[in-house]
């Protein structure tokens, strides 16, 4: 609900809070803030409608340094207190700002239910692969294997794909970003808040202290175009810094084509398709990964069903236009009663 | 049998009165009255047992309507195994629904059945102890085959090896006879059996005088779309009323003295029932909506199901993934500025603790709901039990302190939700309320109360920025409400220790301390709007009986009938316990001893001892089951 008389040009600096900004030189959080600070103007919403929901982690001080309502909860339940204030307040815009310890371990049935019910919240994932405010213990996301103060000898926990679980669970809008990428952070994030019912975004993010460089393939000049694939909607998959190679099919299996002159036509590789009626293509993308087959990068899938709220709002519009407004003395007195003189 | 339980027997035979007329003009009103003649009672208790799959808790509450609209002041308490349906004919798969109604004010189910409607052996056996001697036994016999008797352990058949002659037996084969008036009805022979309880319910409506007109009316109105079933309920029924009406085995039969009520509209209400409505009153009074968030659990779950049906009120149900998401959504609904609500039972409240701690830093109103059971773990999940009241009080991690009140009666919840929504937002506060097993799904006569009687739940939210601090607080400590969507008053909260009047992030050991303290005095003053203690009894005397919750018709009871005997015993019955009255300390200094029974090991005593320095008498029970009248009688006795 867009009231007429909220200013009408906010800018990122209305979205900053007066609290310092406590993550660690370097962090990758710094930059996923100020590309949420810059978009929120951007949206038309006056920012008294904005509320940020945390839970516990690096990631969740998030609300702090946003000068919009905020809510810096517990462990793990964001995904469940912003259910909550969005039905109690559907008008309101709630983002939830959430790591892989948080949202993914002691969070991660209400996550999956978020999903599943498709409440029309921003969900961002803030994926380091580490638990950083403990200091460095590995997370659900940590690849096997991984040597942490919990796991001197290697980690033997198979990682969550978050972008596959999200799907698994039915959410209808899924992407991937990363933090080093400022236009495309910017471009995913955009997409998201314009899709109503959950909007789930995994940014990959780099904890300099406790887990640097867990995605420098992906971020770094030289390898990056190489391990990553750009997701564009109706477009073939291709990547590699002379965009010269693709992805095609055999069968129900992957694999990667060298185009052009002596290789295959693009026509032959897998398009894309954010809108897809399964969300077959996007889980297959979700098992991507290298050394084998390159990142994906941007929206998985997109597609608009009825969002809770709304189904819940309408709900409520259809009982009472069967019932009529409820009467507290009708209710009192319903059931069978009996007189006494 | 214990000692305990025959005295129970003896002190309540005296209790009531029987009488013998031959005055037609008191034979029941059933469709013929009979020319036998009819005992009038002052009250009577009735168990219905059987299978859980023989429909006792239907037969039960259908009883308990037709007694209800004869304006009976009655009791009920329903006892069902917690698997949903048991294997037939097993001790544990026994459902039993007790009742009892007289022409008085009826404070508890009763303590001994004047008579036991028994479907199978396994219910004969289960009950029979309870039974009073010389009370009626009406047993299935068409239940008692070999297998059946095997099943329920016995070795020869009670109703034939003499084991009953104590008893009024009354031997009819329910089976055969529901079977023989549904003879041409077109049902399976297992459609059949399911109508016996309308038999029995038929044989005792008949037996106690209570007309089946509108009985049949109701059968038809609950079977409308399956008229086949409505039709051989209906026969079963006038079946059942007619056999006992003709057949010879009953000597009389039996007819209560109306009760003299306060005047007014009453309806029958069970107390998880009585909350769903007293929260929708709150709602209506604040003219906010309320938002429950909720996951179901046993005994708690109904008033899900009642609210859940409410939308067209500004009602919003949510049933969550687990416990930890009810209380979480309900936070943020109440961020929101909701009424927010959430449901539970003991293992539930255990998940919802952390989320309290949250809900008490963040100082948002909210109320949490515990229809206790019996515990620890999953303990009894379909028993009484009063063992969580230090839980609700501490049961946090840090100074986390939340006021909590107890309903006393299934009618005390709708009054009980109410107040506990007026504490939360006067006072910025998540409030406690228990209920238990007990009272959650007995009912008992309400008098439906006016609208415009009921207290009001007030609720105001801040809007204005000028000199906004998120935690400055009121005369009652209580910091404003805002709620998001509030131009100019962006503000953070969350669950780390707050500055004083700014909210932000403090880690200062001097706030810190400020806060503890400030969180500590805000829920200790809301004692101020805590009525001056009503006792029951002498102002100074021997003995003071303290009670909280479903227990007080059972102590009730007991001191009327000690008092009556002489004694000189009063009763107080606490409804806020956290924090306690602030006439209570000085109350207890005027009698010579102190009596606290509690369904638990002496949770309320301990509370009292170590807030007043003073001594109490425990009197504890925890067999999932709630005091006998008789338990508390003996013990007044021994002390006053």
């Amino acid at each position: 609900m867009n009231d007429m008389s909220a200013p009408v040009a906010l800018t990122k600096k209305d979205f900053e809070s007066n609290q310092d900004v406590r993550w660690c030189p370097g962090c990758g959080d710094y930059a996923i803030l100020a590309q949420i600070q810059k978009l929120l103007p951007t949206l038309g919403i006056p920012r008294e409608n904005f509320a940020f929901i945390s839970g516990i982690g690096c990631s969740s001080r998030f609300p702090y340094y946003m000068d919009t309502y905020g809510m810096h909860s517990i462990h793990g339940r964001a995904p469940a207190i912003a259910s909550g204030l969005k039905l109690a307040r559907p008008e309101l815009s709630v983002w939830v700002v959430t790591g892989d310890g948080d949202a993914l371990a002691i969070g991660g049935n209400h996550f999956i239910h978020a999903m599943r019910r498709n409440v029309d919240l921003k969900i961002i994932l803030l994926n380091n692969r580490i638990y950083g405010l403990t200091k460095g213990q590995y997370s659900p996301t940590s690849e096997m294997g991984k040597k942490t103060k919990s796991t001197p000898l290697g980690s033997i926990d198979r990682p969550f794909s978050p972008v596959a679980l999200a799907l698994g669970a039915g959410a209808t809008f899924v992407a991937r970003s990363v933090d080093t990428d400022l236009p495309h952070l910017a471009s995913v994030l955009a997409r998201a808040a314009a899709h109503k019912g959950t909007a789930f975004v995994e940014i990959l993010q780099n904890c300099i202290v406790f887990n640097d460089g867990a995605y420098s393939n992906l971020t770094d000049k030289a390898t990056r175009d190489d391990a990553r694939v750009i997701l564009e909607d109706g477009k073939p998959l291709v990547f590699g810094k002379a965009r010269d190679r693709g992805i095609r099919l055999r069968g129900m299996e992957p694999e990667v084509v060298t185009l052009g002159e002596g290789g295959v036509a693009e026509s032959e590789l897998v398009v894309h398709d954010e809108k897809a009626a399964h969300s077959g293509l996007a889980f297959f993308l979700s098992q991507f990964d290298t050394p084998d087959l390159p990142v994906p990068l941007g929206v998985f899938r997109s597609v608009r069903t009825d969002s809770y709220d709304e189904l819940n709002a309408q709900l409520h519009a259809d009982v009472r236009a069967k019932k009529g407004d409820g009467r507290l003395a009708d209710l009192l007195q319903g059931g069978e009663t009996w007189t006494i003189a | 049998m214990t000692a305990f339980e025959q005295t129970s027997e003896a002190v309540l035979e005296n209790s009531v009165q029987r009488e013998s007329v031959a005055d037609p003009s008191l034979a029941p009103r059933g469709e013929a009255a009979a020319s036998r003649p009819v005992e009038e009672l002052d009250s009577v208790v009735i168990r219905f047992v059987g299978d859980s799959g023989d429909g006792m808790q239907l037969t039960g509450s259908e009883f308990s309507k037709a007694v209800a609209k004869a304006g009976h002041g009655f009791a009920t308490h329903p006892d069902y195994p917690s698997e949903i349906r048991a294997p037939t004919g097993t001790l544990f798969g026994v459902s039993g629904y007790q009742i009892q109604y007289g022409s008085r004010q009826v404070f508890t189910s009763g303590d001994a059945p004047d008579a036991l409607v028994a479907m199978n052996p396994a219910a004969l056996k289960t009950n029979l102890a309870d039974v009073k001697h010389g009370g009626i036994i009406i047993a299935n016999t068409g239940a008692f085959a070999d297998t059946n008797l095997a099943k329920a352990g016995y070795t020869s058949n009670p109703l034939e090896d003499g084991s009953l002659d104590g008893y009024r037996l009354f031997k009819i084969d329910i089976s055969a006879l529901t079977a023989a008036a549904l003879r041409d009805s077109g049902l399976s022979k297992k459609e059949v059996g399911r109508c016996k309880n309308y038999f029995a319910l038929g044989l005792m409506l008949c037996l106690y005088g209570r007309p089946i007109e509108d009985e049949i009316a109701d059968i038809y109105e609950k079977f409308a779309k399956k008229p086949e079933f409505a039709d051989a309920n209906v026969n079963a029924l006038r079946a059942g009323f007619a056999y006992a009406d003709a057949a010879e085995i009953f000597a009389a039969t039996y007819q209560v003295r109306e009760a003299a009520a306060k005047p007014g509209i009453y309806r029958s209400i069970t107390g998880n029932h009585a909350a769903a409505l007293g929260f929708v009153a709150a709602s209506e009074s604040a003219g906010v909506g309320l938002f429950l968030g909720s996951y179901p659990i046993t005994p708690a779950t109904d008033i899900l199901h009642e609210l859940s049906g409410l939308k067209h009120f500004n009602v919003t149900t949510y049933q969550a993934e687990d416990e930890i998401a009810g209380i979480c959504s309900t936070i943020g609904a109440a961020y929101g500025g909701a009424l927010g609500l959430t449901t539970t039972s003991g293992p539930g409240m255990a998940l919802k603790t952390e989320a309290m701690g949250l809900a008490v830093m963040l100082e948002l109103p909210l109320v949490i709901v515990n229809v206790q059971r019996g515990g620890p773990s999953t303990g009894l999940p379909t028993k009484i039990e009063q063992s969580d009241l230090l839980q609700a009080i501490y049961g946090r991690n840090g100074e986390c302190p939340i006021p909590v009140i107890a309903a006393r009666s299934p009618a005390d919840c709708f009054d009980c939700a109410i107040e506990a929504f007026r504490i939360a937002v006067k006072y910025m506060t998540p409030v406690i309320l228990l209920t238990d097993g007990g009272i959650a799904n007995a009912a008992e006569p309400w008098r439906i109360p006016d609208v415009a009687s009921l207290p009001k739940v007030e609720v105001s939210y801040r809007t204005d920025p000028e000199g906004f601090q998120p935690y400055a607080r009121d005369e009652n400590l209580a910091r404003a409400w805002v709620r998001p969507g509030t131009p100019g008053m962006e503000h953070r909260v969350g669950g780390l220790e707050k500055d004083f009047l700014t909210g932000n992030i403090s880690h200062d050991p001097l706030n810190h301390q400020r806060m503890v303290e400030v969180r500590a005095a805000k829920v200790a003053g809301t004692a101020q709007d805590i009525p001056p203690i009503t006792v029951e009894g002498p102002a100074f005397g021997d003995l003071l009986v303290i009670g909280w919750g479903s227990t007080y018709g059972t102590i009730a009871q007991a001191r009327e009938k000690a008092e009556a005997e002489g004694r000189s015993v009063a009763h107080v019955h606490l409804r806020h316990l956290n924090p306690l009255p602030p006439d209570l300390g000085e109350l207890l200094g005027r009698y010579k001893t102190v009596l606290v029974p509690e369904l638990n090991m002496g949770q309320l005593s301990k509370l009292l001892r170590e807030r007043y320095l003073c001594d109490v008498v425990p009197l504890n029970k925890v067999q999932g089951k709630p005091f006998k009248v008789s338990e508390i009688h003996d013990r007044i006795l021994e002390l006053s």
